[in-house]
């Protein structure tokens, strides 16, 4: 592909757009998945299946008067809900659905979307201080530990894969779990690690997709019962709308990287289904790892804080480590 | 029995005779229906449980309650509420006190004592059950009575600058 | 984890939780002063929805003031109207049918296990479970219905007479009634396989908000507050009313003294429950549901009454001073809810917000009750 302009911008558009509507849909799909766990029928009113319901939705929220607080930081209240969204949208960029779908591609993509994904956490303390509001200000000094706990078992963890692979680089991470299931990082059996730990590693950074994303179990930043709303408590009107659409696309980005981490990307499972196109591979992997942020969320209650830091520090941080340096030794040996 | 233990134990507040002191059943019950006609002495009964639905009813002077409900929560018993009502022919206020047992040995007790209609002041009793403080205070913005010592006598219930006690009786809206 | 922990003064935040927030299942404030996430000092300000019940019911007849009993406690209203009609019974020499007081055990117990399935759901909503309320509504949904069938009502029931009762039951009440015993303990079996067991649910329960034997009493705890603490107390056992020595059913007793411990007696008791409905159906004795003779004006001899009666939410007592007129001279609601919360404002000390309210929660608060 040659890089044009033009090109790049299609590419971002596209990516937005894809966000957008997965943010967007993910509510849908967030509720009537809830309201199924729950016995409910869910929105069903607003065209077939409710499907009109996230559009309609997102017209009352921007049609809402944008209201700030007395006293609240006004640059930091505003910039807060956009600082959400746009490093979630950015991360698109790089994300490779299949071998050619791909907005652009980088050989240091993993570098890139983790650099995003720490933005992420700004918005929530930029939000919570912002607002002069005892409970969001709380949610966000909940939400800074929370981010630090959190990104080093991850980071941990993505470092394993990254020198499994050898590489920086997106698609050459995908490319070298081709092959069958037990090519990929997940189960690498016949892959180029035999490294028997990694389905730990996976759990470790599917935990830490959830706790980054600020998902249940580990919603402490917005825990409703104690903090009543956490950070987004002031917000309202499209403010609160781009902070649950950036939890969304929090959501896809995180499930997105497992997906090409440990889920062998756009790969098919056996060799013999390599017919069907490596996209539809991929937003299988992505739709169902996204339904169970959804099933987990509507199943378990909330940790608390320090149960929360507990398990970051004493267990996920300790676990990747260890996975780390049983890695490193694997691959010095083979 | 710890019926028969706090009976005893009550008793020795009451310094006169006991044959006069603690009557018989059927005597509390005609001294009960006297009661609403002149006002009660201060003294222990035993109640009718079937009927009154408690086993010890002492009347104590205000200065004796302390030393009576000390003697209550040496004998485990717990506090179940504290009000008050205002006897206003008698131009007195009885504060009520209610304790009961968590074990199987059944025994309430009422603990009531009286105050002067227009000085209404008793001891708290927070010191002893720290339970009794939303109760006092109750008992207070309802009828005005002063829980001396109280550490927080603030209205609970009714608004914080309520200034009327509307249990009274001679309270109008 | 709870350990208190030392400040300076010039550390803390207040922390107004309430009047409005989500945690306090009503209008209750408590103020806090917060040092960072670990709670210092509470003060809990109840009164908002304050109704003067007892004034009331110094200026309504005795039939008049059987409603107000109702509007205390929404969740589990028959109890405290039979608290209410035994008193007056007591005080004023009327018997009651057998029948009738079988019915109204039933119909007591029926409303125990709405009560605590709804408090089962929210208290789960407090602790960021969201779907066991929706199952947990469903159940309460079939009781409601019966109730609804024999009282007329589903919320704030008027069912209960002096000598008696409004209505009799049916047979399809007695179908229904019958149908939901098994439907209910599999229910339970349910809400242990996807609550009771849950290890999120149980880290945060566990030796949370430990209440010693010693502050139960010093505060007058009762229900799964004083059961959870290791107190074997149930008025139903330790002072029999109604018919309930007829019946056969175990007091849950939990020693661990935390929250969890709480919440099992809860669960616990729903299953006691279910056991005093369906020794009730068996031995449901035919007869008249009010008396043949009972006074046309209730007035009770001039005296003082107490009556306590186990509510789903402990023990409620209700006093009567009667002059021997036709309204009460005064009439004392002890609620239950009143005592226990106000253990929270010790108990909470040193704790962590998130745990204080998971604690708020055990305590199953019903707002309208405390405030009466």
């Amino acid at each position: 592909m040659r890089l044009t302009l033009l090109n790049v911008i299609v590419a971002v558009v596209i990516a937005i757009g894809f966000a957008a509507l997965n943010a967007a849909y993910l509510v849908w799909a967030e509720r009537r998945g809830a309201a199924r766990i729950q016995r409910r029928p869910g929105p069903n009113i607003n065209g077939p299946f409710g499907l009109l319901q996230p559009p309609l939705d997102g017209i009352k929220l921007m049609a809402k008067q944008l209201t700030i607080p007395g006293g609240a930081d006004k640059v930091l209240f505003i910039a807060a809900p956009v600082l959400a969204m746009f490093p979630a949208i950015m991360s698109f960029v790089t994300i490779p659905f299949s071998e050619t779908i791909v907005a652009k591609n980088m050989n240091v993509g993993v570098l890139m979307i983790f650099a995003f994904a720490s933005m992420g956490g700004m918005s929530l303390v930029f939000a919570g201080w912002s607002s002069r509001n005892k409970y969001a200000m709380m949610s966000s000094v909940r939400a800074v530990s929370q981010a630090v706990a959190y990104e080093i078992p991850m980071l941990i963890t993505t470092i394993t894969v990254v020198m499994i692979s050898g590489s920086m680089d997106l698609m050459e991470i995908v490319r070298q779990q081709s092959g069958s299931i037990l090519h990929w990082n997940i189960f690498p059996l016949l892959g180029n690690s035999h490294n028997i730990l990694m389905p730990m590693s996976f759990l470790i950074f599917f935990t830490c997709t959830l706790a980054e994303t600020n998902r249940a179990p580990f919603d402490l930043g917005e825990a409703e019962s104690e903090l009543v709303a956490g950070f987004h408590t002031e917000y309202g009107s499209m403010g609160f709308g781009l902070f649950f659409m950036g939890e969304y696309a929090n959501i896809v980005i995180g499930s997105c990287m497992t997906t090409i981490l440990f889920l062998g990307g756009w790969n098919a499972p056996l060799p013999f289904l390599g017919f069907i196109p490596g996209v539809f591979w991929f937003l299988l992997k992505l739709y169902l790892l996204i339904a169970t942020f959804i099933w987990i969320r509507w199943t378990f209650p909330r940790t608390t804080i320090y149960g929360l830091l507990n398990l970051s520090w004493k267990i996920l941080i300790p676990l990747s480590l260890f996975n780390l340096l049983f890695t490193a030794g694997l691959i010095k040996v083979f | 029995m710890i019926r028969e233990k706090t009976k005893l134990a009550l008793q020795k507040l009451f310094p006169v005779p006991e044959a006069k002191e603690v009557t018989t059943e059927a005597a509390g019950e005609e001294q009960d229906k006297k009661a609403v006609k002149e006002t009660r002495q201060n003294g222990l009964l035993e109640r009718d449980y079937a009927v009154h639905g408690y086993h010890l009813d002492a009347q104590v002077a205000p200065d004796q309650l302390l030393e009576a409900v000390t003697l209550l929560d040496e004998a485990e018993f717990f506090i179940e509420s504290i009000t008050g009502v205002d006897w206003i022919k008698e131009k007195q206020l009885e504060v009520i006190y209610d304790f009961s047992r968590y074990d199987f040995d059944l025994c309430r007790v009422v603990i009531r004592t009286r105050v002067d209609r227009t000085k209404p002041v008793v001891p708290t009793i927070t010191g002893i059950y720290a339970g009794a403080n939303w109760h006092e205070r109750e008992t207070h913005e309802f009828f005005g009575i002063k829980f001396q010592g109280h550490p927080h006598l603030v209205p609970l219930l009714l608004p914080e600058d309520a200034d009327f006690h509307p249990l009274l009786k001679d309270f109008k809206a | 984890m709870n350990s208190p922990i030392l400040l300076q003064p010039d550390e803390t935040f207040i922390l107004n939780v309430g009047p409005q927030h989500p945690a306090t299942h009503g209008v209750l404030r408590v103020k806090m002063e917060m040092s960072g996430e670990y709670i210092v000092e509470a003060e809990t300000v109840i009164g908002y929805i304050h109704r003067m019940h007892e004034k009331m019911g110094e200026l309504k007849t005795y039939p008049q003031f059987l409603m107000n009993l109702s509007r205390m406690d929404y969740l589990g209203a028959l109890g405290y109207s039979h608290g209410h009609v035994l008193l007056i019974e007591k005080a004023s020499g009327i018997e009651v049918p057998e029948r009738a007081e079988y019915i109204r055990a039933i119909m007591v117990e029926l409303n125990r296990v709405a009560s605590h399935l709804f408090w089962f759901g929210a208290f789960v909503m407090d602790l960021g479970g969201f779907s066991p309320l929706m199952y947990a509504l469903q159940d309460r949904e079939h009781i409601l219905d019966m109730l609804e069938g024999v009282t007329g009502s589903r919320l704030t029931y008027c069912y209960f007479r002096f000598g008696g009762l409004y209505n009799d039951v049916d047979d399809d009440f007695i179908s229904a009634a019958r149908r939901f015993i098994p439907r209910m303990r599999k229910s339970l079996k349910k809400y242990h396989a996807l609550v009771t067991g849950n290890i999120i649910f149980r880290k945060r329960l566990e030796g949370i908000a430990p209440l010693s034997q010693e502050m139960c009493r010093k505060y007058g705890a009762s229900s799964a507050v004083a059961r959870g603490s290791g107190i074997n107390f149930d008025v139903r056992k330790n002072e029999p009313y109604s018919v309930y020595p007829e019946f056969d059913f175990d007091v849950p007793v939990f020693h661990e003294c935390d929250s969890l411990a709480r919440y099992n007696v809860r669960m616990e008791e729903i299953e006691q429950s279910l056991r005093i409905i369906e020794q009730g159906l068996d031995k449901l004795p035919d007869g008249p549901i009010m008396p043949e003779k009972k006074p046309k004006l209730i007035k009770p001899p001039p005296g003082d009454y107490y009556q306590a009666v186990e509510t789903a939410r402990g023990s409620f007592g209700i006093r009567l001073v009667s002059d021997g007129g036709k309204t009460p001279y005064r009439l004392k609601l002890r609620s239950p809810t009143y005592s226990n919360m106000h253990l929270f404002d010790e108990a909470c000390r040193g704790m962590m917000i998130m745990d204080a309210l998971a604690f708020m929660g055990s305590l199953d608060l019903v707002i309208p009750e405390i405030d009466r």
